[in-house]
């Protein structure tokens, strides 16, 4: 029961969330990454998947998304608008650097006991409002953090690192390589950090777009260093979507019942390699 | 090919005469001539291609010397699309301001054009090798690059030429 509760749960939040489930890969796909003019805009396409990049299952929720400006000034979404199996915005690039668009959840999950019975915290649970989502008489409230990240960068003229300061929480990307000067053939750095820390040994995944044209996935599995960077080689141009996570938690040996409720992070971004 | 290779040599030679002697010989070339052709394309839809000439020195910023777009329209919107000619901006374009001063012109027509760069303009000062390099992008087209290395202080006369396949056709320089 509680099993399946659980299990549930974490269904829930990889679909609505941005956690990446199994088979479901969630993405935004900004229609440059590399802007030159006077009058700059972005549309970008945001969608959950099977293969990337196609709009073929849900639409990603545009309500937690948001753009900073290279100033660090938050910057509108126009144009939004939901459809069957994909979400459409604009935004406007008004001022020259590296743009940030996001969409953060930082969530409780966990579950509590009520009249004998045990019940997964409601989606949507916070640090803030945990207090309120708990009903009268509840106990045994177990809780776990999970933040989840997804994020796309976009450069007017000359790329910019402003934007790149850590907030501390969930798993966050600090450029080693300017995540828009990507060329095939060469090797990008990204360091990784978990709630502010280099974060050590998380697989990272990396996966060309264009996946419905071809048999074999390309996926490139890669783990993080010990100072939280990994470095990737570009095997040609184009859009890959690229995934950290940290590792599920495993049952102790013989322990029936949910894997124990660990705190989770994941991270999920669109790079555009360029040919070179 | 091997015409080219000795101007380099002979240029080579030249230039440990002028730090050795110097004040430099009066008769040291001082300007750089390019030509560069335009292929006449037969396609449907044809807009000339943007250009852009800039010159690589290992250890140094890149430095451009043109670049042909159209930089007419109204709100600066041919800016728009400097951005395809994608070497060039990474090197050197995405740093700069539209319209650039003595950098910007106008996109050409298909034939052979011919431009010169006085030293200066070339960013080339410093004794040693340098790279002119050559981008075409052309709207609904292609792209191409290409690549002439130099050496400074030059010898007068031919100095290096590429042959474009697609987007851009023979392109030389000379020193005078």
């Amino acid at each position: 029961m509680k099993t399946r509760l659980l299990i549930a749960a974490s269904a829930a939040l990889a679909l609505f969330a941005a956690a990446p489930a199994q088979a479901h890969r969630q993405w935004m796909l900004p229609s440059s990454t590399v802007l030159s003019g006077d009058d700059v805009w972005v549309t970008v396409d945001a969608a959950v998947s099977n293969d990337l990049f196609y709009f073929e299952h849900q639409p990603l929720r545009l309500d937690a998304v948001k753009a900073w400006a290279p100033d660090g000034s938050e910057a509108s979404i126009e144009n939004k608008a939901t459809g069957r199996y994909r979400s459409t915005f604009d935004v406007h690039l008004t001022q020259k650097g590296t743009w940030r668009i996001a969409s953060v959840a930082d969530m409780l999950m966990g579950s509590y006991d009520l009249d004998g019975k045990t019940e997964r915290l409601p989606r949507g649970t916070t640090a803030a409002n945990l207090a309120e989502r708990l009903p009268a008489g509840a106990t045994n409230v177990r809780t776990a953090e999970a933040n989840n990240r997804n994020e796309i960068f976009v450069t007017v003229g000359e790329p910019t690192t402003t934007l790149f300061t850590p907030t501390g929480k969930g798993i966050e990307l600090v450029p080693v390589t300017h995540p828009n000067d990507l060329f095939a053939g060469e090797t990008a750095t990204f360091q990784f950090l978990l709630d502010g820390k280099p974060a050590a040994g998380l697989p990272v995944t990396v996966i060309p777009g264009g996946i419905r044209y071809r048999d074999q996935l390309g996926q490139i599995d890669l783990k993080t260093g010990a100072d939280g960077t990994v470095a990737i080689n570009w095997p040609e141009p184009g859009m890959y979507w690229l995934n950290v996570t940290t590792p599920q938690a495993e049952r102790e040996d013989g322990a029936g019942g949910p894997p124990p409720l660990a705190r989770r992070a994941s991270y999920v971004t669109t790079l555009e390699v360029m040919a070179p | 090919m091997q015409t080219e290779f000795r101007s380099v040599l002979t240029g080579a030679s030249l230039g440990l005469g002028a730090v050795l002697s110097a004040p430099a010989l009066a008769a040291d070339p001082g300007t750089m001539e390019v030509s560069i052709t335009i292929p006449q394309l037969k396609v449907a839809e044809y807009h000339r291609p943007y250009v852009a000439i800039w010159v690589e020195k290992a250890g140094a910023p890149a430095k451009t010397v043109a670049i042909w777009y159209d930089h007419d329209m109204k709100n600066n919107e041919g800016t728009k699309w400097l951005r395809d000619v994608r070497q060039w901006w990474r090197a050197s374009g995405r740093s700069m301001r539209f319209p650039a001063n003595g950098v910007t012109g106008a996109t050409r027509a298909p034939g052979t054009h011919k431009i010169a760069f006085s030293r200066a303009q070339l960013g080339a000062q410093a004794p040693g090798d340098y790279v002119l390099v050559i981008e075409a992008a052309r709207e609904v087209g292609g792209r191409e690059l290409l690549r002439i290395p130099f050496r400074w202080p030059a010898k007068a006369g031919a100095a290096g030429r590429a042959a474009g396949k697609t987007e851009l056709g023979t392109v030389s320089i000379s020193f005078r």
